[in-house]
């Protein structure tokens, strides 16, 4: 098969699934019966494009392939049709249809299923991802994620979760748990909790093009053009985060070789965001990555505009994380001393007291203040805590140049 | 539509201190959410409390073993119930929500879906 076919498919696969599977769901009103009509539209599309050629536009091809499927099928089963059909609410008469996107994030994230299934069916129904490929991005076996989709659609259809776009009083609170989602999603590519991987680019893509989907769907949301901007911000410097295996900080990576079109993006975004409404945590957020991406380099970094933003987030969002990112900006506009006393309070905080970046900050002020000792062992409690293999080599290169 | 289940739950020390104020405030919650589901609140009652309740388990087709107390010892208990119909989970979300006892400051509310044999 020419390859050109097999981008097509791909590329298809990355642009429609979800647009297709929405338009399916609301032919099969199952969410099973729609996954499966459409799987079996894009093989249809690898076996006949070869041939045929790639249709001027793969998204309408694949949907009337996989509502026709949907058609048979109903028509198969009609005598055993499920007690249970999605919610599905025909639009009114002379309503343009709808997208049908927007309905199937809303009903992947609905504030009823947890956190751990919205993750799920999200990536797993409007992300098109296996869910072999869910299962290893969360690390649990494939069984495991296998029964939790499981579980969650049916708890969709038997507790009647529709399939539809909340009313305007409800949107805020449930854009902002798609968005939450969306963020877990990134957060867990980008520094990978596990593994031989830094970065888990499959899980960054997915988040920010979960975001430009909602961008265009809900275009005058504020929280979503701040949600992605901050993605667009730190993703920019993707291509200097690790060098063969070896994390580079910040103060160490090139640059000029940051991407420069997403970081105007991101800056175009957060504009937009902060003309629109107050900040929200996102957009503090993003600011921070923005001030980043805009220094010329390490030294030249604006400390006190840093802290200050931390200021901000920490009365928006009172989080211990935040507290000790704030620490350690204290320590870069004021000197190893200042940030070792600012990190002093977050000591006893229980829900710090597993967490690697403390312990790794501490390890860092301690050793420019030449208090080597202290520095090893810090050095060697943040190497205990930490599961990614590239950030283990780096905690433990830096341990190892103590000792002489 | 479709039937749910609303189980009513709370901290019993909590409910049996209340003032006949909060006991007043209490009640006419209660008639602002029967007057708002109207005819989709189809039953509903308070329940004595849990001290009261009997127990019956199976025993191994050794007759029935009956023991004093609810079927689950917590700290919260079930406290009443109602049965509504609405058209999804949101409308019986967006009903149950008018309960009083989720301004109570504990307890909360539990929606279970009803099996339609229909």
């Amino acid at each position: 098969m020419s390859d050109a076919v097999t981008d097509a498919v791909t590329d298809a696969h990355r642009r429609e699934w979800a647009r297709v599977l929405a338009a399916t769901v609301r032919v099969t009103r199952d969410l099973d019966l729609a996954e499966e009509c459409v799987q079996e539209a894009y093989a249809q599309a690898l076996r006949t494009w070869p041939a045929d050629g790639v249709p001027a536009r793969p998204g309408a091809w694949l949907t009337t392939v996989a509502r026709n499927r949907a058609l048979d099928a109903l028509r198969r089963e009609s005598a055993l049709r499920r007690a249970l059909p999605l919610l599905v609410p025909v639009p009114e008469a002379g309503e343009p249809a709808p997208d049908g996107r927007l309905e199937l994030i809303f009903t992947c994230c609905h504030p009823a299923l947890s956190r751990e299934a919205q993750v799920a069916l999200t990536l797993r129904l409007v992300c098109g991802l296996t869910t072999a490929e869910v299962a290893r991005a969360f690390l649990v076996p494939e069984a495991t994620m296998a029964a939790r989709v499981t579980r969650a659609k049916r708890k969709i259809s038997a507790a009647r979760i529709p399939f539809r776009v909340p009313s305007p009083d409800e949107l805020p609170v449930r854009v902002g748990a798609v968005l939450e989602v969306v963020h877990l999603v990134f957060t867990t590519g980008h520094t990978a909790p596990v593994g031989e991987q830094l970065v888990r680019q499959d899980l960054v893509d997915a988040a920010i093009g979960l975001a430009r989907v909602l961008r265009l769907l809900v275009p005058g949301d504020a929280s979503v053009a701040a949600l992605l901007a901050l993605m667009l911000l730190i993703d920019a410097r993707r291509a200097t985060r690790d060098a063969g295996g070896r994390l580079l900080l910040l103060s160490e990576q090139d640059r000029t070789r940051w991407d420069a079109r997403q970081i105007r993006e991101g800056t175009d975004l957060l504009t937009f965001a902060l003309r629109r409404s107050p900040p929200t945590r996102y957009a503090v957020e993003a600011a921070i990555a923005a001030v980043h991406a805009e220094a010329p380099s390490w030294e030249a970094t604006d400390w006190q505009e840093i802290v200050a933003l931390y200021d901000v987030l920490l009365r928006l969002w009172p989080s211990p994380v935040v507290a000790l990112n704030r620490a350690v900006a204290v320590g870069l506009r004021d000197g190893p001393a200042a940030g070792l006393s600012a990190l002093a309070p977050l000591l006893d905080s229980p829900s710090l007291s597993t967490y690697a970046y403390l312990s790794a900050a501490r390890a860092d002020f301690l050793r420019r203040l030449g208090r080597l000792p202290e520095a090893a062992e810090a050095y060697a409690e943040a190497l205990a805590l930490t599961g990614n293999d590239v950030e283990r080599a780096f905690l433990a290169a830096r341990l190892a140049s103590l000792t002489p | 539509m479709a039937k749910y289940l609303i189980l009513i739950y709370g901290d019993e020390q909590r409910w049996d201190a209340e003032t006949p104020q909060e006991l007043r405030a209490k009640d006419e919650g209660h008639r602002a959410f029967a007057a708002t589901g109207g005819a989709r609140v189809l039953a509903g009652h308070e329940l004595e409390s849990s001290s009261t309740a009997t127990t019956l388990r199976g025993n191994d087709g050794e007759g029935l073993l009956t023991t004093d107390g609810p079927f689950l010892e917590a700290k919260e208990a079930l406290g009443g119930f109602y049965v509504i119909e609405a058209a999804d989970l949101d409308a019986a979300i967006s009903l149950a929500a008018l309960l009083p006892e989720l301004a109570s400051g504990h307890g909360g509310v539990e929606i279970r879906p009803i099996v339609d044999h229909g």
